[in-house]
């Protein structure tokens, strides 16, 4: 049934660099462009020339089979892991050289795999933690409640409450996020790396463990913050429908090595494909 | 909205209970209804609340285990008596002399909470723990070698590092005062803290942990415990929020220290061992990790618990151990907790919050 929704996809055209992006977002700068990334563990090269082109508002897949490198991809995107090899540009500034945060700084916010939330904080606290860079109060003035306190924390507040309404989640605000239901806490990871007012938004895997009917409402969703928030969105997932419903550009990685990249159709059709997912036809 | 109330409330009734405590205290002792050795042990029970709340916040809140707590408090007493006796001339004025010795053993513990923190808190794991613990040890050695005297020309200080010279060897005037003899510690202290001030400097430190953990940088802390990849991945710079709790933790154990040095007539640095330590670990652990009014608890019974049994004797510390062990299994049953949920319906909320 989710098939049936191609009016979020724009054109797309290929770029010199063997990438294709939305038509619509060729006279901007492209968010993320990765230029001969890689890196070794010891000695086994976990990803190796790994080249991808994402526009300013694509919603772009990656897929591949288990083991294929994709966590790595976004590890290596967000510095957990320096690349051994090859240049990473945001937005056409590179970023060699960046930390963790800085990259955040820089707009770019993810969700894990293995869900990695504030435990032992509430829903609203998760999400007040992700707006901390839009508070501009200092430590001193909030061990002394200045005035700039209570604004600050009011419109952060507020701010939280317009978020966590994009899912609806507006009464779970005051629960202890560790005792949300596992789809809830996949939602809350989204929200709060929302807060940090990202401009390329990571999703890991983001309906794993989810069912049918919440995964078709959180394609809607993705393809709702796209166009809210005018950013451009980079999965990893398994679930195919979800992929080949709302993703843009598709990049296939295998072994550490991107085997195709194209649009749902360009990817379903592809025999290298077909061969890394369901092994070589006799 | 709702949260904020309810952290609200709880704050505000630990402010109300440690202030009617100190009321009702001090009200005795003005009287005269207290034994000496109650009334002895107002002061040092403060400095050891403000110990236990500062080292909460970073083994609670922080989530690093430091093992050398003491050691903080050993600088900012040493650090505000010698501030203290080599003002007497020029502050007359006991209180405000005991501010500014205060404010010394505190800048005195941030400067070795720097030092100490920098280098340790970019590492991951137990090495906070070892270093702190090192740490401890050291600086009850350096002390022991440290010779500080005060005369018309100002402040003496000699390191004692061979383990030969002696105070004489300052060469102080005839009207100069020596202030720390080495491994003898610091002699002659006059004594100027009191317990309103003790009282004054737990409000603070209330204030302070209370405030800072309500605020977005104690929420950062926070989440940097619960989670540090996540915390990094929303933009958070792990090593300045845990470097910045460690830091005002150290400040407050300083500022601990010096009220807890000037409220005896001497004081010798193996007073702030190892074992010191622990002790306000056990407090903080006690009352509960990231639990404020539960570590103020704790630390008061536990502080006054030795006393009370001196009817054991020679067996008191081991009644003390067994009190320990039987409290840590009652607070970890769950059946004691849905006992007490029924009995009080907001115990549930309490818990939720800690």
């Amino acid at each position: 049934m989710n098939e049936k929704r191609p009016s979020h996809k724009g054109k797309m055209v290929p770029l010199p660099t063997n990438s294709i992006i939305p038509e619509r977002d060729l006279a901007v700068t492209p968010i993320l462009e990765c230029r001969h990334l890689g890196i070794d563990f010891g000695g086994l090269r976990a990803v190796d020339d790994f080249n991808l082109t994402i526009g300013r508002t694509e919603i772009a897949g990656l897929i591949g089979p288990n083991g294929a490198g994709k966590t790595t991809v976004f590890n290596l995107l967000t510095k957990v892991y320096q690349p051994t090899r090859g240049t990473i540009l945001l937005d056409g500034v590179d970023t060699a050289g960046k930390t963790t945060a800085q990259i955040n700084h820089m707009g770019v916010a993810r969700t894990f795999q293995n869900i990695r939330l504030f435990g032992n904080m509430s829903v609203m606290e998760n999400i007040l933690v992700g707006l901390h860079g839009e508070m501009n109060y200092s430590t001193l003035s909030g061990v002394l409640r200045l005035p700039s306190f209570f604004r600050s924390e009011r419109i952060a507040r507020e701010r939280a409450m317009e978020l966590l309404s994009i899912f609806n989640m507006e009464d779970t605000a005051e629960a202890l996020a560790g005792s949300l239901p596992y789809g809830a806490q996949r939602r809350l990871e989204i929200l709060r790396a929302l807060a940090t007012n990202p401009s390329l938004l990571l999703l890991d895997e983001p309906a794993a463990g989810m069912n049918p009917s919440e995964t078709a409402e959180l394609m809607e969703n993705i393809v709702k913050i796209r166009d809210t928030f005018h950013i451009a969105v980079m999965l990893i997932e398994h679930d195919m429908n979800l992929v080949m419903g709302i993703c843009e550009g598709i990049c296939v990685l295998n072994f550490g090595q991107v085997i195709a990249k194209g649009t749902a159709e360009d990817i379903q059709s592809n025999p290298v494909v077909i061969e890394a997912y369901l092994g070589k036809q006799q | 909205m709702k949260n904020l109330k309810k952290t609200t409330k709880v704050d505000l009734a630990t402010y109300i209970g440690v202030t009617v405590a100190f009321l009702i205290m001090y009200a005795l002792q003005t009287g005269g209804h207290l034994t000496s050795s109650i009334s002895g042990q107002l002061v040092p029970i403060c400095c050891f609340i403000v110990m236990a709340v500062s080292l909460n916040l970073v083994v609670g809140i922080s989530g690093e285990l430091s093992l050398g707590h003491a050691g903080f408090m050993s600088v900012g007493a040493f650090g505000g008596i010698i501030a203290a006796q080599s003002l007497a001339e020029t502050i007359p004025s006991t209180p405000l002399r005991l501010v500014v010795a205060l404010a010394v053993g505190a800048l005195c513990a941030v400067v070795v909470g720097f030092v100490v923190g920098v280098p340790v808190l970019r590492l991951r794991g137990d090495y906070l723990a070892i270093v702190t613990l090192a740490f401890g040890q050291i600086i009850k050695d350096l002390i022991n070698c440290l010779l500080v005297g005060y005369d018309s020309h100002g402040l003496h200080i000699m390191f004692n590092i061979s383990g030969l010279k002696s105070i004489n060897d300052l060469h102080l005037e005839e009207t100069g005062k020596a202030i720390i003899k080495g491994a003898q510690g610091a002699v002659g202290v006059t004594k100027i803290s009191s317990f309103p001030a003790g009282f004054i400097l737990v409000m603070l430190t209330l204030v302070i942990v209370l405030n800072l953990i309500r605020s977005r940088t104690g929420r950062a802390i926070m989440a940097i415990r619960d989670n540090r990849i996540a915390a990094e991945s929303v933009g958070l710079n792990i090593t300045k929020y845990k470097l910045m709790a460690f830091v005002i933790s150290a400040a407050l154990a300083g500022a601990a220290g010096a009220l807890y040095g000037l409220n005896y007539g001497s004081l010798v640095a193996s007073r702030f061992d190892f074992n010191t330590s622990i002790l306000v670990l056990v407090y903080v652990v006690l009352g509960g990790l990231g639990n404020i009014w539960g570590s103020i608890i704790a630390t008061v019974v536990l502080y006054m618990l030795p006393e009370a049994l001196r009817q054991f004797s020679d067996y008191r510390m081991l009644v003390y151990a067994i009190v320990l062990i039987l409290v840590m299994l009652a607070t970890n049953n769950d059946q004691l907790k849905a006992l007490l949920g029924k009995i009080i319906p907001h115990r549930k909320e309490a818990a939720g919050n800690e």
